[in-house]
């Protein structure tokens, strides 16, 4: 069997749900012709046609608008932003209607938004952001980050089966970086669920998107030192996997929390207050936490590099926490 | 080489100093872990500290009569072969003699820095004041295994001496002590000698009182201040309750516990408490603490002062729970071997004024109890009874209430009950 990259894992989730569901339609910016800025939507047109391949004037909010309305008459919309950066300008279409309509009159919003995320690409400061956190802040919304191409695709499926708003935030720095070999059956990944990518027994990392890889990498090298971590994949942050979280903290009674997004009310935060709060006396360390610092993503690629967070800060601050 | 600071332990939550009273070795003494190696007083209870390594008591940083902080360093043990200590030599003062002025008295539990003594050479200064660090695991951990954090003093193996999970945990495993680790078996058990003679050394001599003596102090006086004093006097025929003890004595002993009256009036105390619940009460502001466990503190008297551990859940237990219970404070309020737990939580007191001939006292109350029941001496009066007199073994008891919650009526009938109780004792 052939080795899937994630980006065709993400194209190949939104293929099935369109062969078997005729609800389902993709809208954005150049999805259909040009088979999108980074190639997810290759060849839909092709086989599906303009009436459900539909490339869309420069407008998010007029794209997230017409999917919230399509949506609201049944269909299943999938709207692209060119890159997720560019999903604030229709914030107001997402955390003020969709993420509403079922709370104010019972009426729920089927759509997916995604678009790619994150650094590492040099794509400066409207190219690399993560803007999760706007969208975890928001009551209504669902918010996912697959870190594999299993996931990838697995989530895809279940956000366009999902009966509610689902942002998805897809890392562009994995898109031809991450491969693996898919099971040809029709699999979701439950929202709502982490995963377990490392087993071990003295820290444990929590994370997401592509900081999973950079936990893994760190793992390998602290084996060496006689450091085990385990490493936990939230997948989803809106709803979370809170019970996994404090599973595992009960588990390692350490924990390091690592994301790509910056400091100040990133996901880590929030982790960490729950954490306190429910596994407090399960703790034989201050919890940790690595993040990218509090300023825009640099164009620069020295300053990007120093800006990401790396294997390498994994290593260095779990050695500390191990010492602790 | 390797150094062992000994810590002034901290005996119960709300204690923040304490003094030694007796240096059990001297300096340059070969110690073994665990071995007694000296006393404390406290504000809540007096006891032996055994010794946390085993090596040579290199220096003693805390003189006797001298009241220091909770983990500050008493004493070094070092491994012997250590360098000889530079030109200060301690000379050892016995307690009743110390010159050392004891902290100026307060009331003892307050947070914060004490007063370091004036006068003190430096080392108590430079002594350490730092906590055993930890974390909230390895404290629940400690809690649940009745593990004392500082028995793992100077045994962290994490960034500043830090305690860790991996430390308790193998602590554990190599069969920790819990609280207080356990010493060798060794009898105190001579005869208590004869306060000796006041040596005067002028018109005047000052002793500054103990820490034990400065917390009874304190208590009585807030009692009297707290408390709305009255106390009823009851006379009460021990015929049948010595009858049971002779009956009893013999197969108690063959367990191993020594019967005597104290336990019958214990239980008649109880089934008494038990229809009376405001006399096991307490008074917080206008509101009036009903307390279901019935935990009776016995007062015991002690050479130096006076402690009252408690019997807990004294409802529930029979004769011989009690007889044994008593025993065992008893003997470990004279061997200092009592915790903080063993004076904790008691709910109503029972004391003795009788023991060396007394008629019976008016006790005070010990706070926040609303009442105390005293214990006269038994002796044989002629009583009369339907007319005729009879010889019988009478003592007298006496109940002091707070009249603020507890009315005379009711202290009487309370104390009728006990009456009824000891005088229909089944035998």
């Amino acid at each position: 069997m052939s080795l899937t990259t994630y980006v065709e894992a993400i194209r190949q989730g939104i293929w099935e749900e369109m062969e078997k569901d005729e609800r389902v339609f993709v809208l954005g910016e150049d999805v259909g012709i040009y088979g999108g800025a980074f190639k997810v939507t290759a060849g839909m047109l092709e086989r599906f046609g303009e009436w459900r391949i539909i490339d869309t004037p420069i407008s998010e909010s007029g794209i997230v608008g017409a999917a919230i309305g399509a949506a609201l008459m049944g269909m299943r919309p999938v709207a692209e932003m060119q890159f997720a950066d560019f999903i604030s300008c229709a914030f107001d279409q997402i955390t003020n209607f969709a993420a509403k309509c079922r709370y104010r009159w019972g009426a729920g919003v089927p759509i997916v938004v995604r678009g790619p995320s994150g650094g590492g690409v040099h794509g400066g400061p409207f190219h690399s952001q993560n803007p999760e956190m706007y969208y975890v802040h928001t009551p209504g919304l669902k918010v996912v980050c697959p870190a594999t191409a299993y996931d990838a695709k697995g989530l895809i499926k279940a956000a366009i089966r999902d009966p509610d708003p689902v942002i998805y935030f897809e890392h562009k720095f994995l898109y031809r970086r991450i491969k693996e070999e898919l099971p040809s059956d029709d699999f979701v990944v439950p929202i709502g669920k982490a995963a377990i990518r490392r087993t071990g027994s003295d820290m444990t990392v929590v994370t997401y998107g592509a900081m999973v890889h950079a936990a893994l990498e760190a793992a390998k090298e602290l084996e060496r030192e006689g450091i085990d971590l385990e490493i936990l994949d939230l997948r989803s942050l809106l709803p979370f996997d809170k019970q996994a979280v404090l599973d595992s903290v009960r588990k390692t009674n350490k924990v390091i929390l690592l994301h790509e997004d910056t400091r100040i009310g990133g996901f880590a935060g929030e982790l960490a207050a729950i954490i306190s709060e429910e596994a407090f006396e399960y703790l034989d360390g201050p919890i940790r936490r690595i993040t990218a610092p509090d300023t825009p993503v640099p164009y620069s690629p020295p300053l990007e590099e120093f800006f990401l967070p790396k294997a390498s800060d994994v290593v260095r601050v779990a050695r500390e926490l191990y010492a602790y | 080489m390797a150094e062992t600071q000994v810590k002034m332990p901290q005996m119960g939550e709300s204690i923040f100093e304490g003094t030694v009273t007796k240096w059990l070795k001297k300096k340059g003494d070969k110690v073994q872990r665990d071995e007694p190696l000296f006393e404390i007083s406290t504000d809540k209870i007096d006891t032996e500290i055994p010794s946390p390594a085993s090596g040579v008591l290199q220096d003693i940083l805390v003189k006797e009569g001298q009241t220091v902080q909770i983990n500050t360093t008493v004493a070094i043990i070092g491994d012997g072969v250590a360098k000889p200590a530079e030109g200060k030599p301690e000379t050892q003062e016995p307690p009743a003699q110390a010159k050392q002025p004891s902290r100026p008295s307060g009331p003892p539990p307050v947070a914060g820095p004490a007063p370091t003594t004036r006068g003190e050479k430096d080392e108590a200064e430079e002594a350490e004041h730092e906590h055993i660090r930890s974390s909230p695991l390895v404290r629940r951990i400690a809690k649940e295994h009745g593990i004392d954090l500082a028995s793992l003093s100077g045994k962290g193996t994490g960034i500043n001496g830090r305690v860790t999970k991996r430390d308790i945990l193998s602590y554990i495993e190599q069969g920790a002590p819990a609280v207080p680790p356990p010493k060798p078996v060794e009898a105190p058990k001579e005869a208590p000698p004869a306060p000796p003679p006041m040596k005067f050394t002028g018109e005047v001599e000052r002793v500054p009182m103990t820490a034990m003596r400065k917390a009874i102090a304190e208590h009585m006086v807030m009692s009297r201040r707290t408390s709305a004093h009255v106390t009823t006097l009851f006379e009460v025929d021990c015929s049948r309750i010595l009858k049971a003890k002779e009956k009893q004595q013999a197969e108690f002993e063959r367990s191993g516990v020594k019967l005597t009256v104290t336990p019958f009036f214990v239980q008649a105390a109880a089934t008494a408490l038990k229809r009376f619940p405001i006399v096991n009460s307490s008074l917080e502001g206008d509101t009036i603490v009903y307390k279901q466990a019935i935990n009776i503190g016995i007062a015991v008297n002690l050479e130096w002062g006076l402690i009252v551990p408690v019997i807990k859940h004294a409802g529930e237990k029979n004769l011989f729970g009690l007889a044994k219970a008593i025993n065992d404070l008893g003997e470990r309020a004279r061997n200092k071997k009592l915790t903080p737990e063993d004076v904790k939580d008691g709910t109503f007191t029972i004391t003795n004024p009788g023991q060396y001939g007394g008629l019976i006292g008016t006790p005070i109350i010990n706070q926040p109890q609303v009442a105390i029941m005293g214990m006269g001496g038994i002796k044989k009066r002629a009583v009369v009874i339907d007319d005729a007199i009879a010889i019988r073994p009478i003592i007298m008891l006496s109940l002091s209430f707070d009249h603020r919650v507890i009315d005379g009526a009711t202290a009487d009938q309370f104390m009728a009950e006990v009456q009824k109780e000891l005088e229909n004792w089944p035998v």
